[in-house]
């Protein structure tokens, strides 16, 4: 097996067998990096001599024998919406191009005290704002499966870098399904946990109720790995829950014998693409061939998810971009400096892109008085009943599972003049931010264009666990059934 | 027409913490720019705020002290627009769910004691300032300093209740008593530490309805804030009796011109897009913690102006004065503990005391004479060691040079002369040096009897007793008959 197909669990063991070092195997990401890179566009910044110098530490550590976590001396991609100290943390957006925190954000913070090496900072939608990847100052990110294909988004280019093995892991940051769909797009396993289980503190907010951080790994086991490493109470957010983290490699048993899998109509609908629906039914199936059991759910307010998400996330966004003003940081346009009113419509202006400013507009526009009870109060009324739908399911399954996108991925250019067929490919994955639970992707099977298919997995508030079991057992019938076939 | 004014105050006060409400900046005043700054305050990417649970404490003790009801569950909202001392680009407000709603404080006004009703209280973060090089109109630069922004304010709202700028001065400086008082406030209006805007209209007298009001900012001082009001209500009376109509407008106190100015009006006026803050979690307070906060309360100002006068026999005009600070009132009772005469420690204060304070501009924490001192030097006017007027030097010495009255006696030689003998012998030498005098006191012109009072005075240099002088003088003026 070449170096970059490794799994965090398989390079642990041969890291801590001294089989190989983590400066050996940074070096041979980062040439497969620069040779693949330029055309798949999976990372904005490549950090080379700070991951060469992290990985000469973590080897250091191993040596002496005080590497605590299975991350040490792992090269992984750092999204570029999480603020990496002394490292430009860019959103993708010419309003950040140049911006460099002088701060860690915790979720990053934790991975760098844990020994993982940062190989770099991936593209993605602007300010994380789309389902495709396309939307980024630094061009379109491609999907390995297909170069004509978006890798999906907003996460595109670390879902893009584990599939392509650019790197170990990525993080990602899901706020209406920005890990789990390019995920599915990449046939890799992406986790959006809990909403308050990983510090938002250091990721730059889109819409600060949904946003949350997450794992994009290549394997069940390697999702819950870096899941673990990310999770714990912060004090710097006031949203982080302050609840213990179990130990989720506990769940990883194969045993799903007796588990309720609820099956919502809801999530099956007309015109999405046969070859999902065959392939998430047969996932199903295998599951319940395990031993689990199918239950039929309704999930009455799933048509709502998509206005409601696209009020709430663009009204908060709307005030979280408002920092964006050419007066402290990031970008000032030139030459206007002859009114502050000048200033800051030429740097809006200039700085963001279409979708952003799209979405600014829309949100201000939800917030407005005369509309806020009409728009964004009707939206979180909306919500608490989208939430109340999930609670009532869960009274009869342990996990849902869905079609994590109703169909695979697009080829490149066909949605972006036409924003409203983009938003919808968000259907299956707002609901489970507007209600805050953990979802999971990963690959249940590829279409007859050879394109991978996601597969959506859903637990209950913290119960990151159950859903964890359920991938993994998925993933060992699956892994499984191909060996034999092969 | 006779128009009546009605008023209603937004006052913005800074709370008393070490620290910023929403990340661990120091909130000390005077700083060089920008010292006092982090990631949170200046409003980087990706940082969230946290609240400082003093903050909630300060706030509380406020709202339960004017007798506000305290929301057991209160939301922090976003106000939302672009200004440069506005890093994030919103303030951190609260809107429709505010801390306490209610209360009230109450004024003295010429028709005895009246209530101010309260609408809300409020918790917020301050804004930051801009500095200019020259004039705000001609700098070529402007620059930001984001040392304030953070800073934990309450904002404090009154109904439209006041009917006249000496009435909502009143308010302000019975407010700013009671803040100082719970120790939640500085309450320095020059320094910004105490803020005042003011809603403004008028109505013909008898009227019940509510005219046009405008908003008046910028008034940091209490000066300024009666100044502002009386110029606008005149202004809008002017306004009617012209035929124009008033406009909903801000406007502005120019303190050089001593006009009010307009700033914007109500179509220029923003819409700030209120919404709850998602990245902050409600505040929820427990009965518990209210009543914790109740049982700790200082005496407030009225209390204690009450008990002065019932426990220290006080008229109220003394009582209204020696409590007008805490700092004032402990230490008029520090000296009443030791010199136990009220009546006399009072007009001490009172005259003497605030009478240098106030021209030196100092407050009662910055005075050298402590209550020890004072009291101490009452006991010897009272014991006859030293006479009163002795004692308005004594007192201006300790005041000068922060030494005990006693030091001060016994240095200048000032210790009252009280011993028959020796005074006997300085009345013989004027009685035999103005032979004229006495001659003509004892053929009945009894008036004399003071020029030898204030012979014998000149000649111990101030310090005989004057009562004994009174006394010996009489009897041998009686005696040599």
């Amino acid at each position: 097996m070449d170096l970059h197909e490794e799994t965090i669990q398989g390079l642990h063991t041969k890291l801590a067998r001294r089989e190989v070092s983590s400066e050996e195997v940074t070096r041979h990401l980062l040439a497969r990096i620069s040779q693949l890179n330029p055309e798949l566009n999976a990372y904005i910044t490549v950090t080379e001599e700070e991951a060469l110098a992290q990985a000469r530490e973590a080897d250091q550590r191993l040596a002496n024998g005080d590497a605590t976590s299975p991350l040490c001396g792992v090269p992984i991609a750092i999204k570029d919406n999480m603020n990496t100290r002394g490292v430009r943390t860019t959103c993708a957006s010419r309003m950040l191009e140049h911006f460099v925190p002088p701060f860690d954000a915790t979720a990053v913070r934790k991975l760098r005290e844990a020994g993982a090496v940062f190989l770099g900072k991936t593209n993605m939608d602007e300010f994380a704002m789309g389902s495709s990847t396309e939307h980024s100052l630094f061009g379109p990110c491609r999907n390995p499966h297909d170069h004509e294909r978006v890798p999906g988004g907003s996460s595109g280019g670390s879902a893009c870098a584990v599939a392509a093995d650019l790197c170990i892991a990525a993080t990602g940051s899901d706020t209406g399904g920005s890990i789990r769909q390019p995920a599915a797009y990449c046939g890799v396993v992406g986790m959006k946990p809990t909403y308050g289980r990983v510090s938002r503190f250091g990721l730059v907010a889109f819409a600060s109720s949904l946003d949350q951080i997450g794992p994009i790994a290549k394997d069940v086991t390697d999702c819950s790995l870096l899941l673990q490493a990310l999770c714990g109470y912060d004090p710097c957010d006031s949203t982080s829950v302050d609840s213990a983290v179990p130990d989720f490699a506990s769940f990883l048993t194969g045993d799903v014998r007796g588990l309720r899998i609820g099956i919502p109509g809801e999530y099956f609908i007309e015109g999405m693409d046969a070859e999902v629906e065959e392939a998430v039914r047969n996932g199903i199936r295998i599951l319940e061939k395990e031993g689990a059991r199918p239950v039929e759910i309704s999930l009455p307010h799933t048509a709502y998810g998509i206005p409601v998400y696209y009020l709430i996330a663009t009204a908060e966004a709307s005030s979280n971009l408002a920092r964006y003003d050419g007066v402290k940081y990031g970008f000032r346009a030139k030459g206007a400096s002859d009114t502050l009113r000048q200033m800051y419509h030429r740097t809006r202006s200039e700085g963001f892109g279409a979708e952003v400013k799209r979405r600014i507009m829309l949100g201000t526009y939800a917030l407005s008085s005369g509309y806020y009870d009409a728009y964004y109060r009707k939206a979180q009324q909306v919500c608490t009943l989208i939430r109340q739908d999930f609670v009532e399911a869960f009274q009869h399954c342990d996990v849902i599972v869905t079609p994590t996108v109703p169909s695979p991925a697009f080829p490149i250019g066909e949605k972006t003049g036409d924003p409203l067929q983009m938003y919808l490919l968000d259907i299956f994955t707002t609901t489970v931010n507007l209600a805050g639970l953990p979802g999971l992707s990963m690959p249940c099977g590829t279409t007859s264009g050879g394109l991978p298919v996601g597969m959506q997995i859903l637990g209950r508030h913290f119960d990151e666990g159950t859903v964890l079991k359920t991938a993994f057992a998925f993933e060992q019938q699956t892994l499984t059934t191909s060996k034999t076939q092969a | 027409m006779e128009y009546e004014a009605v008023i209603g105050l937004e006052i913005h006060a800074q709370l008393l913490t070490e620290s910023k409400i929403f990340c661990g900046c120091s909130t000390q005043f005077g700083a060089e720019p920008n010292e006092n700054t982090c990631p949170v305050c200046t409003g980087m990417p990706g940082v969230l705020p946290v609240l400082n649970r003093r903050v909630v404490e300060l706030a509380l003790r406020t709202a339960v002290a004017l007798k506000g009801e305290i929301a057991p569950r209160s939301v922090f909202a976003r106000k939302n627009y672009f200004y440069p001392d506005l890093p994030k680009g919103y303030q951190i407000s609260q809107f429709e769910a505010p801390l306490s709603l209610g209360g009230y404080v109450e004024i003295e006004g010429d028709g005895g004691t009246r209530r101010v009703c309260l609408t809300r209280i409020h918790l917020e973060e301050d804004a930051g300032k801009l500095v200019y090089e020259g004039t705000m109109e001609k700098a070529d630069a402007g620059y930001v300093d984001l040392n304030r922004t953070g800073v934990p304010l309450i904002e404090i709202v009154t109904e439209p209740e006041l009917r006249s700028p000496e009435e909502a001065a009143a308010f302000l400086r019975k407010l700013r008593s009671i803040l100082r008082y719970l120790e939640v406030c500085d309450g320095n209006m020059e320094q910004g530490s105490l803020r005042c805007d003011a809603n403004v209209s008028i109505r013909p007298v008898g009227s019940e309805g509510l005219g046009v009001r405008t908003e008046m900012k910028n008034m940091n001082s209490f000066r300024f804030v009666e100044h502002a009001l009386e110029y606008e209500i005149q202004r809008q009376i002017a306004t009617l009796d012209d035929g124009e109509k008033i406009i909903q407008e801000t406007r502005l106190w120019d303190t050089s011109k001593n006009v009010t100015m307009s700033m914007r009006s109500k179509e220029e006026a923003h819409d700030y897009r209120y919404f709850p803050d998602p990245d902050l979690v409600p505040v929820e307070i427990d009965s518990t913690w209210v009543e914790e906060i109740r049982g700790n309360l200082p005496e407030l100002p009225d209390e204690k102006e009450n008990r002065f006068v019932e426990a220290y026999e006080l008229p109220i005009e003394d009582a209204r004065t020696l409590t007008a600070t805490a700092e004032l009132a402990d230490y008029f009772e520090k000296a009443v503990a030791r010199f136990p005469q009220a009546k006399k420690v009072s007009n001490w204060i009172l005259t003497e005391l605030l009478r240098e304070l106030n021209r030196d501009e100092r407050e009662i924490g910055g005075c050298a004479v402590t209550p020890e001192h004072l009291s101490g030097m009452l006991a010897m006017i009272e014991d006859g060691s030293i006479s009163g007027k002795i004692g308005k030097q004594v007192f201006e010495e300790m005041y000068r040079t922060g030494k005990e009255p006693q030091a001060i006696v016994k240095e200048k030689g000032w210790v009252q002369i009280q011993d028959s003998s020796e005074l006997a012998g300085v009345i013989d030498h004027v009685l035999v040096s103005h032979p004229d005098e006495v001659s003509k006191y004892r053929a009945g012109k009894e008036k004399v009897f003071g020029f030898f009072v204030g012979q014998v005075m000149k000649a111990t240099r101030g310090q005989a007793n004057p009562k004994r002088v009174n006394e010996l003088l009489r009897e041998k003026l009686q005696s040599d008959n």
